[in-house]
């Protein structure tokens, strides 16, 4: 079976965005989901170190050790971007104030509980960042992440079995298969990306679903 | 006549104690206040607990403090990064400890600390790990976790342009912890790139007020530690 690439992943939630919305792209994969923004629509983007309004990564003579994204990569800033510092930033997240942020995953639950910050390997220092702010804050939380692991377990799960970022916060997840929102009775498939059949889906798939 | 204006880092750092709370500004290398860090490796206070969103990267500034072993406790959101490896493997030994805070949870605690705040409920951790053993409330039939005030006793903070007064701004992504780490220390040690007169700064566009602010020192080209 065929699944979506990281880029066609990226460039179908990117269709969802409402133009004029403002938005926080995590580390990792949505970061791509930027690569696909029309800058006609003015999607704003949020960076947690305290920009908003920045622009795409920094190249060449444009690069400047005190603007960086969350990734701690550089990058540039929009006309009309501000800089603020960090409370100001995290009431922004905490608040209510963002549409929506997008973020990966290792797993999300039926019921919306979201895990993607700590593997718990022993021996690892944990390592939270500003996770557990957005999930809880963002007007809407869409997950962007691969619908099974790299040994085929799937990651859209009855219960999330790491630990957990916050409880009942996602409200879509992105797959390499599939668009799944999280409804009052579990996993709704409003898309199928690929040529699937319900069955395969329900196959690859950790928890109930149902065809919208 | 006020002059918070200090001729050297060394002196900058005077009386930082054993034992403790410094707080560093900075988000990766942004704001990182290298010369400051590398002044108290000199002066040598020890058993220290270190307020930072990461846990130093490479080699200087926080990750030589850690790695000269002078700090017995780091509080941050994130230590985890491509080069901590100096952090990374004090931890894997046991000699250093760590609390892991959400990084909205650290920036409140630091305002809280600040502000007079006895602490403050949110709603980001409840229900994971990093709430275990804190009291929850419900309010509105949403779930908030109680979360205490975080006090310095000296801040550490690079800044772009001083007065003698310690009022300060900053540049770009450079600000981060800045302002907030400036309310929450006693003592709160700025190294800015550029000293003015009085008067040069615009009142409408000063971030942090120099009530804030305790020693300002000069340097010029700081060495960005990321």
């Amino acid at each position: 079976m065929k699944r979506l690439t990281r880029n066609e992943m990226a460039a179908r939630l990117a269709r969802d965005i409402a133009p004029g919305s403002y938005v926080n792209i995590g580390i990792g994969m949505p970061e791509l989901v930027a690569n696909y923004l029309d800058p006609a629509d003015e999607i704003l983007l949020h960076s947690e170190n305290g920009i908003l309004g920045m622009g795409p990564q920094a190249k060449d003579d444009e690069i400047d050790g005190e603007l960086l994204n969350a990734g701690k990569k550089p990058v540039t800033l929009l006309t009309g971007g501000a800089f603020f510092h960090h409370v100001d930033s995290f009431a922004i997240m905490r608040g209510g104030h963002l549409d929506l942020c997008i973020m990966g995953g290792m797993q999300v639950s039926s019921k919306g509980d979201l895990a993607n910050w700590s593997l718990d390997r022993p021996g690892e220092p944990p390592a939270v960042g500003g996770a557990m702010d957005l999930a809880v804050g963002a007007k809407r939380v869409y997950i962007l992440m691969e619908h099974n692991a790299k040994d085929g377990t799937p990651k859209l799960i009855d219960q999330c079995t790491l630990p957990v970022t916050g409880l009942g916060v996602v409200h879509r997840v992105y797959t390499d298969l599939a668009v799944v929102e999280i409804g009052p009775q579990g996993f709704v498939v409003i898309e199928k990306l690929v040529d699937i059949s319900d069955d395969e889906l329900r196959a690859a798939t950790g928890a109930p679903l149902t065809f919208a | 006549m006020i002059n918070k204006f200090v001729n050297s880092a060394r002196e900058a750092v005077e009386g930082i104690f054993d034992g403790a709370t410094v707080l560093v500004g900075g988000f990766g290398g942004a704001g990182h206040p290298t010369e400051l860090l590398h002044a108290l490796i000199d002066q040598g206070a020890r058993d220290l607990t270190v307020v930072n969103n990461n846990a130093g990267n490479h080699e200087t500034g926080l990750a030589a403090l850690i790695k000269a072993g002078r700090v017995r406790k780091m509080i941050c959101s994130f230590p985890r990064a491509s080069h901590s490896h100096v952090f990374n493997q004090m931890y894997k030994e046991g000699r250093i400890e760590l609390e892991c805070v959400p990084q909205g949870t650290i920036a409140e605690r630091l305002h809280a600390a600040g502000a007079g705040l006895g602490g403050f409920f949110t709603r980001t951790s409840y229900g994971t790990r990093l709430a275990e053993g804190k009291e929850v409330r419900e309010i509105d039939g949403h779930h908030y976790v109680f979360e205490k005030p975080l006090h310095g006793d000296f801040a550490l903070v690079l800044a772009q342009k001083a007065d003698r007064w310690g009022n300060l701004v900053y540049r770009k992504a450079a600000r981060n912890f800045g302002p907030v780490m400036c309310m929450a220390a006693k003592t709160t040690i700025v190294q800015a790139k550029y000293l003015v007169e009085l008067g040069d700064l615009d009142p409408e566009h000063i971030v942090t007020p120099g009530i804030f602010v305790d020693r300002v020192v000069e340097v010029r080209n700081p060495q960005i530690s990321s």
